[in-house]
């Protein structure tokens, strides 16, 4: 809409890490030939599920609390310039100093004069989504600044060079010994008989950062929340290297997108009770910090705010998408998602992976980009993750929306060949016709009572081990395990006025399918087992 | 030139030329709680161990008796100086209690460097809430300042009984936002590798909670 309409505001996108760096399916491709990263993912996912589903369930007002989250959300952004003077009013007036940041860029720059002007070359840095996706590690780095991560996973990837896999775990990737040879490897000092038990890892970790946090003169952090009415921020965490940087350090930065407002304490009430149910599984977290300035002789004495647009005003310029801004980056969406558990966080390219991720990096930076295009394709619209978002983005939608942006784009620069060769046409398709077959309570029960079409749509182990045309590719390397009924005829009752939205061309002909594929999944069956293997998924094997 | 503020919130106001006017948030949720007190204390303690803290109990005659087993072996332990003295047991040849002033600007406040050599802190809590088994500092006098509670390695917390809630909005109520808050359920810990958690990071590795009665 906004590219053809003349008069139209310009939207400003952002920079950094928010661009796939190679095409989805092609990235995903190579990721799904990582038996370790896929078996670590599906344990993780799996497991976090499981804790979340539980501390969920035991909340009788649950859906309550969602509905107040989202609805504190859409009036942060609808009064988003009122809220953000607020709190930058009430927050100087504690005797902080709030700056703005058009861009990355323009938010590392200020970060890396404010270190300067502290005089020192070494800082210390919590875990924050927001300094990942500005690259100020690698920025600071290239000004002569070292940026010491201390989140135990965020020090591991950081000691081995390498990028987060998840973002709550972000060194899920890595196994123990692993870890441990990263240490010995990279720690100056550390015992050469360092075991590769968690704990003494964590040891390691602690001997190895101690000295840092009593030494070290400024922090840098992201923000959970901020609150207008009283410029207060907090962090929520578990190790304590959180409350170490914000306590012992003179001088706290804090990046803080323009999104992570909250009106008032009041408001806080709902948040803190949904991120850490959603994000890690548990009642609560080990360490929450809530903080409003400054407090003579307790704590940072020099505190700074950097509010960052970097494309976020952008996304709340489309109004099906701007939902994406209300993501309090609980990661729950990543932990249900089948595409993320295979293919990997590394394969979204950006610091935003997962189903948040799909609509959140395109439209920050651009559905132009060449390759964030084919981020929104990323998904089966299963709608797990609209049933796990606390704050209940409605992620499928916002996804077929910036498909139908994605297309309309590529035909305005005459890229699109439409047709079956065009692979979004592809994928596209097999998604919705996927969608159709496993939420049809008719089409199902025929394929449960062993019609021609179960062959193709579940194996006799009840799951689907063949997809025609494109997304053959990815069932070639795994099994997708059959949808449960309930649930998914469920969510087809409220799905299906929308799906009419389509044009009937774009629709699968499924009878077609059927007969492209008749006795495909039998015949892969016979010749697995002529070779002596099973197909099997991977998660059973080691259940059993 | 204008500054990347005025550009930010001019911005903002064309990405919303559309005027969304969401209505005023529903707040479905539980504000208050119908458990009883004894319900409440029992699910306090429940969480509390379920986050592998240690709990207690102890009466105003008893406390002292009980900190002092406690703390063991610590021959240094760091209070805020706004803490009850009746609570303390006597200091012994072999250990001896060290008071923080609570302000790094003033006189009687430990360096980090100090605050790193002792064992262990006594602190008062705020309040609690039982159903996330959150124990709220608010940097009372009879809490101190927020490095007493995180540089030591062991927290002995005494949490009142009639400061026990249910919920987090009823916990939000007995808060003053304006001085830091911390909130703690159980000790450090991290399941950053293989999703094993480890008790003891960078925080204290031991909180041991007294239920005062």
């Amino acid at each position: 809409m906004t590219a053809v309409s003349l008069g139209m505001p310009r939207v400003y996108h952002g920079e950094g890490n928010i661009f796939e760096t190679e095409a989805f399916p092609k990235y995903a491709a190579k990721e799904l030939t990582n038996e370790q990263l896929r078996a670590n993912l599906g344990f993780a996912t799996h497991k976090i599920r499981t804790k979340r589903e539980h501390v969920v369930g035991e909340l009788p007002d649950w859906q309550g609390l969602r509905t107040a989250g989202s609805m504190i959300k859409q009036r942060v952004m609808a009064n988003l310039p009122e809220y953000l003077e607020m709190f930058e009013k009430n927050f100087t007036a504690a005797g902080g100093h709030v700056h703005w940041a058009r861009n990355a860029e323009e938010a590392n720059q200020i970060a890396l004069d404010l270190i300067r002007a502290e005089g020192v070359d070494e800082v210390i840095k919590i875990k924050s989504m927001a300094t990942a996706e500005t690259g100020l590690n690698e920025y600071l780095r290239e000004n002569g600044v070292e940026a010491i991560e201390t989140d135990l996973a965020e020090e591991i990837v950081q000691l081995a060079d390498d990028r987060p896999s998840h973002i709550l775990v972000p060194a899920i990737h890595f196994n123990r010994t692993q870890i441990r040879d990263i240490f010995l490897k990279k720690i100056d000092g550390v015992s050469v008989d360092l075991s590769n038990d968690p704990a003494d890892l964590a040891e390691a970790s602690r001997i190895r950062l101690r000295d840092k946090f009593l030494q070290s003169k400024v922090a840098v952090s992201g923000v959970n929340f901020g609150i207008a009415e009283t410029g207060s921020l907090s962090i929520v965490e578990s190790e304590g290297n959180g409350r170490m940087c914000l306590t012992l350090p003179d001088t706290l930065i804090s990046f803080m997108g323009i999104e992570k407002l909250l009106p008032s304490f009041e408001d806080f009430e709902v948040f803190l009770q949904l991120l850490p149910r959603s994000s890690t599984g548990e009642r609560m977290n080990p360490y929450t910090s809530l903080w409003t300035g400054v407090t003579p002789g307790d704590g940072p004495q020099n505190m700074h705010v950097i509010l960052i647009d970097n494309g976020r005003t952008a996304v709340l310029d489309d109004e099906v998408g701007r939902q994406a801004l209300h993501c309090i980056r609980c990661s729950a969406c990543m932990n249900v998602c089948p595409v993320y558990e295979r293919a990997g966080g590394h394969a979204y390219g950006s610091t935003y992976p997962g189903p948040i991720g799909a609509i959140l990096s395109p439209q920050l930076g651009g559905i132009e980009n060449e390759y964030n295009s084919s981020l929104p394709f990323a998904s089966s619209l299963c709608g797990a993750c609209y049933d796990a978002c606390p704050v209940k983005i409605n992620i499928p939608d916002v996804l077929v929306h910036l498909r139908g942006k994605a297309v309309d784009h590529e035909k305005a620069q005459g890229d699109f060949k439409g047709g079956k060769k065009d692979p979004h046409y592809q994928m596209d398709a097999m998604m919705f016709g996927a969608k159709q077959l496993f939420s049809s309570g008719k089409l199902m029960s025929l394929a449960e009572k062993g019609l021609p079409m179960s062959k193709l749509v579940t194996g006799k182990d009840h799951k689907i081990s063949k997809f025609p045309g494109l997304v053959g590719g990815w069932t070639k390397y795994r099994d997708i395990p059959e949808p449960p009924k309930e649930s998914f005829r469920n969510w087809w009752k409220k799905e299906a006025p929308k799906a009419s939205r389509r044009d009937s061309s774009e629709r699968v002909d499924i009878q077609a399918l059927i007969e492209q594929n008749k006795g495909k999944v039998v015949e892969a069956h016979q010749q697995a087992e002529q070779r002596g293997q099973t197909i099997a998924h991977p998660a059973e094997e080691k259940e059993q | 030139m204008s500054t990347a503020k005025e550009d930010i919130l001019g911005r903002i106001r064309s990405s919303l030329s559309d005027h969304p006017s969401p209505p005023e948030p529903i707040r479905n949720y539980r504000r208050t709680s119908k458990l009883s007190k004894e319900a409440t204390l029992e699910m306090l303690v429940d969480r509390l161990i379920d986050y592998k803290a240690n709990v207690f109990y102890a009466t105003e005659e008893t406390i002292a008796h009980r900190i002092d087993e406690l703390l063991q072996d610590a021959s240094r332990y760091v209070v805020p100086v706004g803490i009850k003295e009746s609570w303390l047991p006597e200091d012994t040849a072999r250990r001896s209690r060290i008071f923080d002033a609570g302000n790094l600007k003033k006189a009687g406040t430990l360096s980090t460097r100090e605050l790193d050599s002792v064992n262990a802190v006594v602190t008062n809590s705020t309040v609690s809430c039982a159903e996330t088994g959150t124990i709220f500092l608010n940097t009372n006098s009879d809490e101190g300042r927020r490095a007493i509670t995180l540089v030591p390695d062991h927290h002995i917390c005494v949490v009142k009984e009639d400061t026990i809630v249910e919920l987090i909005p009823e916990a939000f109520e007995r808060i003053d936002y304006k001085r830091p808050v911390t909130m703690i359920s159980g000790p450090s810990a991290t399941s950053d590798i293989e999703l094993i958690r480890v008790e003891g990071v960078h925080g204290p590795r031991t909180l041991d909670v007294i239920i005062l009665q």
